[in-house]
């Protein structure tokens, strides 16, 4: 069927079978990789995206529920990857393995969205069907705090600094 | 921290000795490849010049350097890198990291596994960085006409201080490409007060392109004319294909083929089962639901946990099959020992689950060459498999190693890569196989679960006079053990107890098993150090102080004349002891009825930990794992302080997932579990907070993959006992009763 959507903010005209999941049309029709398979269960929380500025799993959505729908992938997040979240988890390198961590930034930065200074128990409530199969979770909590930080701009990054460059 | 000297202090002769030892004498003689090596690693531009096979510095100074070992999430393609930079006497701003391919002509030991990297190539990675300074060095030296001595190099910049002239590397590059290479066996190296880079806080090389999506897993490889696969094995380990509709199967929409795979009967190889070829994967997937395979389920259809439990049980009550070690009289010294105590211990099996399912993309060109991208831990064991089954040479395949979406020792198998390549051949089109959560969930090789039987004597001082473990494991002759099921003659507290028996007995088993983080250790570490814990207890003694003083009992070896009396170094054993006790204030507060803490020490993959849990639990049974302090020693440095914390908290997180909650269990010859429902990983809530501590001492630096995991279960255990007076004798937590009164 076709679908016509908005992907981080580009308009898009899709024909793939109406039971397609969101995530195998951002992924394989449309190129998107960033979203990420994890289950296909809504268990694990690779695949989230914002669905009309909510966090939302790809995985489960079918593609025919997706008509007019504004979608945001990781790659939309920000312009130039200098979203607060993204800084942060550069400045305190999040990640292990990484593939989740699309997934994390997009539950994080719905939750910044809603809510600008979190607490502990908000942020394990809000993130908790993320998964991190790596255990990255002290690092992403502190992380969302830094990130609340640096969107305040009223506090400058103060985890220890971390060395740059070795870019791929 | 720092309590011995560090290797600063020790001579160079030294040094390269501990790393001959450490290295298990990995060490090659072709580190540096002529002009060409570059280009077999296929990157190569023409106007690059090329110091070796790892290094390319273009006329524009920028440095590039080829990480050459898979990253899983370990952190090696940074790790590596940073040991030739440091050497290159670089700028690490200056460098660009490329991942390698599978290149054994020009690489050693292209594998993620044993936490082997860093003591693998702590010397030749420098070596290497070392040899390509020397080379730029002696090319400015000779333009200039100085001697070479003269002449330093900072920032990627060598210069003549005398004759205050300078070159970058850049300008260098070309003609140092053709110098003759040092020989690397006595290239100098930097002594580490000098270190720039090792020892820093160094981010992720990826960490940017992960935060921004940038495509560079397995799953996310695009080939142009690509089709996508899902492939279908019977839930039944090496159950064949009977029959498949797959005519029916053809006709769904987007279907381009559906075949059945012959396949083998050897567990580790390609096994039986039904490709479909679509054009994208959801149509493959969703093809899949209308597949009605019958199944020759074969000779291992009844075998379930159940009847593991059985078997161990019988084994148990009869003679051991087969003396693994024997130290001593333990009969005698139990028959005196003024306590005896037993122990029965279980741990289950375990899946990896790594998050990114297994993947591979192939493709069989017409002129039969094989390429692959795989995110695989073992690549050159891959591409083996790969070359024996479908008949093919190994020098017509070209792996690409993709980054992993975790590893965890599940993709040191191959079979996902074998499938890819079995499937694209018969296609006849580039073909990505993509598997389901559940087809990874019920076709892993499991950490194979095991059984320890113990009996422990105390002399009248509480001190361990006697110790014998009859552990009850698989393998298909009574003379071997299934992948990863095997217990070594290393493990604590052998050597430090007189009178020693190791026993073990197998039952046959038709379940794929392999090696889960830590392997091994992962679930005999649960079982000895909570059994050491119930002997400290029994002696009245504190649990902590309890295992100190068994390391400073060092036996001399009794059953192996010549060999030295342990295997590692009970004094750095004790030393992370301490640092823990220190560290976490033990037994410095009185705790109230229902939180305690615990302990546990191990020692593995080279690495020595020690760590402490601090738990509560309600009357009613409801655990709360309230921190946990780690105490490491991984040798002289921490090469990269950033990735080596975060290494040690997802290890201690990840030991708890499994202490918590995790176990596969085997039902009718399949595994029960599907997901991430029934096999839950830790989540946001059950994180522990984590205080990571190091202490150095004087030898070569070794991995951190997997150390820090096997002390936590059984740490967890003994606060849980500490604070219940439960003994837990089985995991996972979630199959037991922990209410008190």
């Amino acid at each position: 069927m076709k679908v016509s959507f908005k992907v981080n903010g580009q308009p898009r005209t899709v024909d793939v079978p109406g039971d397609m999941p969101l995530l195998w049309t951002l992924r394989d029709t449309l190129g998107l990789k960033g979203t990420k398979f994890g289950c296909g269960l809504s268990q694990c929380g690779a695949c989230t995206v914002h669905f009309s500025g909510t966090a939302m799993r790809s995985c489960m959505t079918p593609i025919s529920s997706c008509q007019g729908a504004d979608i945001t992938t990781i790659e939309g997040l920000s312009p130039d990857g200098t979203h607060a979240l993204q800084r942060a988890w550069e400045e305190l390198d999040v990640p292990q393995c990484g593939y989740c961590q699309a997934g994390q930034l997009m539950s994080a930065s719905s939750l910044l969205a809603k809510n600008a200074h979190p607490t502990d128990a908000e942020i394990d409530d809000a993130m908790n069907e993320n998964l991190c199969r790596c255990a990255t979770y002290p690092r992403i909590r502190q992380a969302i705090h830094l990130a609340a930080e640096l969107k305040a701009q009223s506090v400058q990054a103060g985890a220890p600094k971390a060395m740059k460059g070795g870019k791929p | 921290m720092t309590r011995t000297p560090l290797a600063s202090a020790v001579s160079r002769r030294d040094f390269l000795r501990v790393s001959a030892i450490a290295g298990g004498g990995l060490l090659i003689a072709s580190y540096l490849e002529p002009l060409d090596a570059a280009t077999a690693v296929g990157r190569s531009a023409a106007s690059d010049a090329t110091l070796n096979a790892y290094i390319r510095i273009t006329p524009d100074g920028i440095v590039t350097i080829i990480a050459k070992n898979p990253e899983v999430g370990q952190g090696v393609k940074t790790m590596l890198p940073m040991l030739i930079a440091e050497e290159l006497d670089v700028d690490w701003t200056q460098v660009r990291i490329e991942q390698g391919d599978l290149d054994t002509k020009n690489f050693q030991g292209q594998v993620a596994g044993g936490s082997t990297a860093t003591p693998n190539n702590w010397l030749p990675m420098r070596r290497v960085g070392a040899a390509a300074r020397a080379m730029l060095v002696a090319t400015a030296a000779q333009q200039w006409g100085v001697p070479a001595a003269e002449c330093e190099t900072a920032k990627g910049v060598v210069s003549h201080r005398a004759s205050k002239r300078s070159a970058t590397y850049g300008e260098l590059a070309t003609r140092a490409a053709t110098a003759t290479p040092p020989d690397l066996a006595t290239v100098p190296l930097k002594d580490r007060k000098d270190f720039r880079i090792i020892g820093q806080r160094v981010r992720g090389v990826d960490t940017h392109r992960i935060v921004t999506g940038v495509p560079m897993y397995g799953i996310d490889v695009t080939v142009p004319g690509m089709l996508y696969a899902t492939f279908v094995k019977c839930p039944v380990f090496g159950g064949k294909v009977a029959s498949a509709n797959v005519e029916a199967v053809k006709a769904l929409p987007g279907v381009r083929q559906a075949f059945v795979v012959e396949g083998g009967t050897n567990l580790n190889g390609l096994m039986p089962g039904v490709a479909i070829v679509a054009d994208s994967w959801w149509q493959a997937k969703s093809a899949r639901l209308k597949l009605k395979v019958i199944w020759d389920e074969g000779a291992t259809a009844q075998q379930s946990s159940a009847s593991f439990a059985t078997q161990a049980a019988a084994l148990a009550a009869q003679p051991a099959q087969r003396s693994l070690r024997k130290d001593g009289d333990v009969d005698t010294a139990l028959a005196g020992a003024a306590r005896t105590i037993k122990g029965e211990y279980f741990y289950p099996f375990i899946a990896h689950a790594s998050l990114e399912p297994q993947n591979c993309t192939a493709h069989m060109k017409p002129d039969g060459q094989l390429e692959i991208w795989a995110p695989s831990q073992a690549p050159a064991g891959g591409r083996a498999l790969v070359a024996q089954t479908l008949g093919i040479k190994d020098t017509d395949i070209t792996v690409h190693i993709t980054r992993s979406g975790g590893g965890f020792g599940r993709r040191l198998a191959n079979d996902y890569m074998v499938e890819a390549a079995w499937i694209a051949k018969v296609a006849g089109v580039p073909v990505k196989l993509l598997w389901t959560r559940e087809d990874d969930m019920q076709h892993d090789f499991y950490r194979p679960a095991g059984y320890h039987y113990f009996t422990g004597g105390l002399d009248a001082a509480g001190k361990v006079v006697a110790w014998r473990d009859h552990f009850v494991s698989f393998g298909n002759d009574e003379k071997s053990f299934s992948a990863g099921a095997s217990i070594g003659g290393t493990e604590f507290p052998q050597h430090f107890i007189p009178n020693f028996a190791l026993d073990a007995s197998v039952m046959p088993l038709g379940v794929p098993t392999g090696f889960l983080r830590a392997p091994g250790s992962n679930g005999i570490a649960f079982a000895t150090q909570s059994f050491i814990d119930e002997l400290a207890h029994a002696a009245g003694k504190d649990p902590l102080q309890f295992r100190l003083d068994l390391l400073a009992n060092v036996q001399t070896d009794s059953a192996v004349a010549g060999t030295q009396p342990a295997p590692y170094d009970a004094v750095r054993a004790r030393g992370v002891l301490e640092l823990v006790r220190d560290k976490s204030g033990w037994g410095k507060t009185p705790l109230p009825r229902g939180t305690g803490m615990g302990v546990a020490f191990h020692f593995s993959h080279r690495g020595y930990f020690a760590e402490v849990v601090k738990a509560s639990v309600s009357k009613a049974g409801k655990l709360k794992v309230e921190k946990v302090w780690a105490a490491g020693d991984i040798g002289s440095e921490v090469i990269n302080p950033l990735n080596a914390e975060n290494q040690v908290q997802g290890s201690v997180q990840d030991g708890l997932a499994q202490a918590l909650g995790q176990e596969i269990t085997i039902d009718k010859g399949r595994t029960v579990q599907s997901s991430f429902d029934d096999f839950p990983h830790i989540r946001f809530a059950d994180a522990v907070p984590v205080e990571v501590h190091f202490l150095k001492s004087a030898v070569a630096p070794t991995g951190l993959g997997e150390p820090a995991l096997p002390p936590l279960p059984p740490a967890l255990c003994n606060a849980i006992f500490a604070a219940t007076g439960k003994r837990v004798r089985s995991l996972p937590l979630s199959n037991q009763d922990l209410r008190w009164s």
